[in-house]
């Protein structure tokens, strides 16, 4: 038997337990909202962007554990950078969910956000932990709605 | 579920169903799953093959495929006997009158696409209605839907109650002079609620409605006769009866198939084609159009032997004593509440774990060699009505255990220990 805490990290269970950032934003110019069908997972993301910085960041939404501690330490780790340090994360971290990014061997600003990586061998798992990263994706480019069904 | 807990001495044979050589007719379930014995808990969505259907596939690719109903060569002539004997096993499984009223298909979905594209664009119009009930299958709702947005025709649903039973009184209400059919599930996959079908035909013909009934559930769980229910149409799938993916029968009544116009033109389907006109065959052929998927067919036909042989009744009794000792077995975890708890029903058991999501339930499970599904089972009107985003469910089959359903219990146990 696989150990389910190589998955579930005390820190992934954490965060979802008491999801960092949850709730509406209130000064919030940008939303999206990410849909993930065959699960049901459901989240939008909030966005207060200015100058190029994101100023603010929240999400609320009905998730799995995955799916929802990915969206709350996402949260965490865009807040106060600049758009564009927060889409180099959005790639970095789709890369190192579909297997493109070797974590141990290759640069990257990944961090903490490197508890998800086990992800990668659960194959039916990936679309929870990648959709709060397309849904950010979505509300930067302030695109109405994203589904991660199609990304893959 | 009155039953009192079994003893252990009573678990290894139940309903006179000697599991331990069942179990041996089926190769995968010698495997094992993250360095644990495989558990397949997930029946409802495919079951597992026996060696004797294996077997007999294999036996059929090696010596006797050829394509059906066109050579005068032998091969052509084995395959065609052998996909025919298969026509009349289906035909004897769901005590139809005629062997023409067999026609094979890819699965249920293909087999109400079927009715829907035949049956229903041509006596289905503007206004007309349709009754389903609120536990159907995506695949008894949208072909169903697409008809409606096509003619401008007019869904109904049966609502249930919070058991997972159909109301009945609320159905009889829903007939009016523009209903023209009803399609209904016999038994429910997300719920396991066996419906009581034969009275809802009579219902249907009394006001002289024509009835389908979706058997993806019920063909491979109890005994069906489509006489005694004197359903219009009857539809399953080959891989839920531990058949291959691929085949799949339509049941219907020959005078209603009779009327029905073809759905796919193509060969076999023909008597005789001029670019003025053709001459469509004759019943089951007229439906089946091109090459059928015939290794697939032989194999659901070894498949119902395997079933038949065992016996139907013996395959009910013993999924029903797992269901009743995993109903007890469950019952005392915190925060476990089961989804559908309907009087009659089948081996399903579907259930959510306080505010633990079904997917993280079924990847924890897994990771014990555990198989369920976790999701909304492509009933997505069946959550909403209970209110849940997804469930997991545990859906078994006469080659489980009682030793499963504990390795079950112990696993959710688990789940509840890494989210504590």
């Amino acid at each position: 038997m696989v150990d389910p805490r190589a998955l579930y990290q005390e820190v992934i269970l954490d965060h979802n337990k008491k999801p960092r950032n949850y709730g509406v934003l209130e000064d919030a110019n940008r939303k999206a909202e990410g849909h993930n069908p065959v699960c049901g997972d459901h989240i939008t993301v909030y966005l207060h962007v200015e100058g190029g910085q994101v100023q603010g960041v929240s999400f609320e939404g009905h998730s799995c554990a995955i799916c929802k501690a990915s969206a709350s330490m996402m949260t965490t780790q865009v807040k106060g950078k600049s758009v564009a340090e927060a889409e180099t994360l959005v790639q970095e971290f789709r890369d190192m969910i579909t297997g493109k990014l070797d974590i141990g061997n290759q640069p990257h600003h990944l961090g903490r956000l490197t508890v998800f990586s086990g992800v990668r061998e659960l194959p039916s798992r990936v679309k929870c932990a990648v959709l709060p990263w397309h849904t950010l994706h979505a509300a930067f480019a302030a695109q109405e709605s994203v589904s991660t069904e199609k990304e893959f | 579920m009155s039953n009192a807990p079994l003893m252990k001495s009573e678990k290894d044979v139940s309903g006179g169903l000697d599991v331990a050589r069942v179990r041996a007719d089926f190769p995968i379930l010698q495997r094992s799953v993250h360095d644990r014995p495989l558990v397949y808990l997930d029946n409802a969505a495919s079951s597992q093959m026996p060696r004797q259907v294996i077997d007999r596939l294999v036996y059929y690719q090696t010596h006797e495929h050829a394509n059906v109903h066109r050579g005068v060569h032998t091969l052509s002539q084995l395959a065609s006997t052998a996909f025919e004997d298969a026509r009349r096993t289906a035909q004897r499984f769901l005590g139809a009158r005629e062997e023409r009223e067999i026609v094979f298909v890819r699965g249920a979905t293909e087999a109400i696409n079927l009715v829907m594209n035949s049956y229903g664009r041509a006596f289905i119009k503007e206004g007309d209605e349709i009754i389903l009930s609120a536990m159907e299958h995506h695949a008894n709702i949208v072909p169903w839907q697409m008809l409606c947005q096509e003619k401008g025709a007019r869904l109904r649903v049966i609502p249930m109650d919070d058991a997972g039973e159909l109301l009945l009184d609320e159905y009889e209400k829903l007939f009016n002079a523009r209903t023209r059919f009803v399609a209904l599930s016999h038994v429910s996959n997300a719920l396991g609620t066996v419906n009581p079908v034969r009275e809802m035909v009579a219902t249907a013909h009394a006001h002289g409605v024509p009835v389908l009934l979706d058997g993806a559930q019920a063909a491979p769980h109890i005994p069906v006769d489509v006489q005694a229910l004197d359903c219009d149409f009857y539809v399953f799938s080959g891989h839920k009866l531990c058949g291959p993916t691929g085949a799949g029968v339509l049941y219907g009544k020959a005078d209603l198939l009779e009327r029905m116009p073809p759905w796919q033109g193509g060969g076999d389907m023909i008597l005789n084609v001029t670019f003025e006109r053709t001459t469509y065959n004759e019943l089951p052929y007229k439906f089946e159009a091109g090459t059928p998927a015939i290794a697939p067919v032989i194999g659901l036909g070894a498949a119902i032997d395997y079933l038949t042989g065992i016996g139907l009744e013996r395959i009910a009794a013993h999924e029903h004593a797992l269901l009743a000792y995993a109903t007890e077995a469950v019952r005392d975890i915190e925060g476990l509440r089961i989804i559908g708890t309907a009087r009659h029903k089948a081996a399903v058991l579907s259930f959510t774990l306080g505010d633990i999501h079904p997917h993280d339930i079924g990847t924890i499970l897994d990771q014990q060699g555990i198989a369920v599904r976790a999701g909304h089972h492509c009933a997505q009107p069946v959550m909403q009505r209970f209110g849940v985003p997804a469930t997991a469910r545990a859906s078994f089959a006469f080659y489980n255990t009682f030793e499963e359903i504990d390795a079950l219990v112990k696993g959710i146990h688990e789940v509840r220990k890494v989210f504590a």
